[in-house]
């Protein structure tokens, strides 16, 4: 008898103010799934830093027959190669270096673009420079020292700072992070409005029982808990939605990160299910404590 | 059953005192008239039994309950044992005379089996067997208080404070009104009844308590409404 009544409630004060619900599902929705968005890129990029912390940190591009160096005489020679290779090998900072020739740059070239064709009819397998991949000890180490002391050298066309280009494009991704999350942060300020709003309008609209059940003697808790739960079941609701675009963007839009990267860097469902979860707390918990707080300000008890 | 004793109540922004060393005793099942001017505190007397004002002097209890010791959340265990009907009769619009009534013991959580049986106990009391499924609109303003009434009552409070219930009735329909807290105070309800209205009061000659600017002028058992009537 209680909880039907109780429910009977919800239902119609649901439904005497649906635009307003409704409103409320909507915000609630777009500002958990930005929120969430804003989440699973963190840990998508957590996920190919790791990626590439363990790859090459400096790539010493060597002379070859089109290079536009004015340093590079023709192609550079096996002597020069090893002197280089033997000069880096040599310096405490450097891990390891490899040789990699003009054909197994073409391999990997061709592997790396093996999605799309058109880059691979551009270019020939002379137009690849051979090179000398250098891994440091500590990835944060001076680049400079290393950079410096083959830069210029005989066979040296270009030295190339990995680290550094991807440092510029984590600098990006974590911007743009940035910005979803404030997005995100201003939606959920609407989203807490508008819940107030919504319960204020609700309390108003059934005053008149309301206040009857004063007079009559229903407790406080009966009497506020209709609104409550109307609150918390709109951000249900708007977390059921928010639930599916997140599915949404993990299927479509990361997994097709996956293509360009060699290692599995795609996030597992284990971590699409820790994110929704947590907009799932993150939801009820606003709405519900948005409710009560609206309750005491506005309905008399 | 309801003792005030030197009550003083004065709201907030206004110079005279609502209520002003208002001291008396109303005993179980009697039958008592608030009698006075507008304006003269009958409706604050009435707020303040039921806990919605509180007195800035003095001591009320009502059930033996001091309702300056009653935290607020015992309140409502209190309003159970105290009915209320209205001038406007407050009857909610889009329910049934069946449902009115049910709704005031469905929120206090009674079982749908008491309900079924207790409601039309209590329309009939009232004299409404028969209109059971009538909305609110469809009834006169007779049979509207009359539902309030019933709703008041039936879950059988200790006390039942009326604030004028006849005002927005003729004096005809008044009488069968007042048959009805008659009964109801028959049954060992304590009844408290605010009212303008003097031929009732000169009829029923019941406690009269005459209030006046706040203060106690009159307490007089089988009393009329006015000395200078």
């Amino acid at each position: 008898m209680r909880s039907n009544f109780v429910f009977q409630e919800i239902w119609v004060g649901l439904r005497r103010n649906l635009t307003m619900t409704v409103a409320l599902v909507v915000v609630v929705a777009i500002s958990l799934s930005l929120l969430g968005t804003g989440l699973l890129f963190v840990k998508q990029v957590n996920s190919t830093r790791s990626y590439w912390q363990s790859k090459v940190e400096i790539s010493v591009y060597l002379c070859y027959s089109a290079s536009a160096n004015p340093n590079c005489h023709g192609a550079v020679t096996a002597a020069q190669t090893q002197t280089l290779e033997q000069r880096l090998q040599a310096m405490p900072q450097v891990q390891t270096v490899a040789y990699v020739s003009q054909a197994q740059a073409w391999t990997l070239y061709k592997q790396a673009f093996s999605n799309d064709q058109s880059y691979v009819s551009m270019l020939k397998q002379t137009d690849m420079p051979p090179s000398l991949e250098v891994k440091l000890r500590d990835p944060s180490a001076d680049y400079n020292i290393v950079a410096s002391a083959v830069t210029g050298a005989q066979g040296v066309d270009s030295v190339i700072d990995e680290m550094n280009i991807l440092d510029k494009f984590y600098r990006l991704l974590d911007g743009l992070r940035n910005a979803v999350v404030v997005v995100a942060l201003i939606l959920v300020v609407a989203a807490v409005l508008l819940v107030a709003n919504t319960i204020r309008l609700s309390a108003f609209n059934r005053r008149r029982e309301t206040g009857i059940m004063r007079l009559v003697g229903a407790s406080n808790f009966y009497i506020q808990l209709p609104f409550l739960l109307e609150g918390v079941i709109a951000g249900l609701l708007g977390w059921v939605l928010a639930a599916l675009l997140l599915v949404g963007v993990k299927s479509f839009l990361l997994n097709n990160l996956q293509q360009y990267f060699n290692y599995n860097v795609g996030l597992s469902a284990a971590d699409l299910i820790e994110v929704i979860l947590l907009a799932m707390v993150i939801g009820v918990l606003l709405c519900g404590v948005t409710s009560f707080l609206t309750l005491r300000r506005y309905l008399r008890v | 059953m309801i003792e005030f004793q030197n009550v003083t109540k004065i709201y907030p922004n206004q110079n005279r005192a609502a209520l002003e060393n208002v001291d008396m005793t109303i005993n179980k099942g009697e039958f008592v008239f608030l009698v006075g001017p507008s304006g003269s505190g009958k409706s604050s007397f009435l707020r303040l039994i039921l806990r919605e004002e509180r007195p800035n002097d003095g001591r009320i209890l009502v059930a033996g309950n001091d309702l300056a010791r009653l935290t607020n959340w015992k309140v409502p265990a209190l309003r159970r044992k105290i009915g209320c009907v209205f001038q406007d009769f407050r009857l909610l619009p889009n329910k049934t005379v069946d449902q009115n009534v049910a709704f005031a013991l469905e929120v206090i959580g009674k079982p749908r089996r008491f309900i079924k049986r207790v409601v039309p106990e209590v329309l009939d009391l009232v004299g409404l067997e028969g209109k059971h499924d009538r909305m609110p609109d469809e009834l006169s303003g007779g049979e509207q208080q009359r539902v309030a009434m019933a709703r008041a009552f039936v879950n059988r409070p200790m006390i039942l404070l009326a604030d004028e219930p006849t005002g927005n009735i003729d004096p005809a329909t008044s009488i069968g009104i007042m048959k009805v807290l008659d009964r109801i105070n028959r049954t060992g309800t304590t009844v408290v009844m605010a009212t303008h209205d003097a031929a009732i009061v000169d009829s029923m000659r019941k406690r009269v308590i005459e209030l006046e600017y706040g203060k106690v002028v009159r307490d007089q058992n089988r009393g009329v409404y006015g000395q200078n009537y």
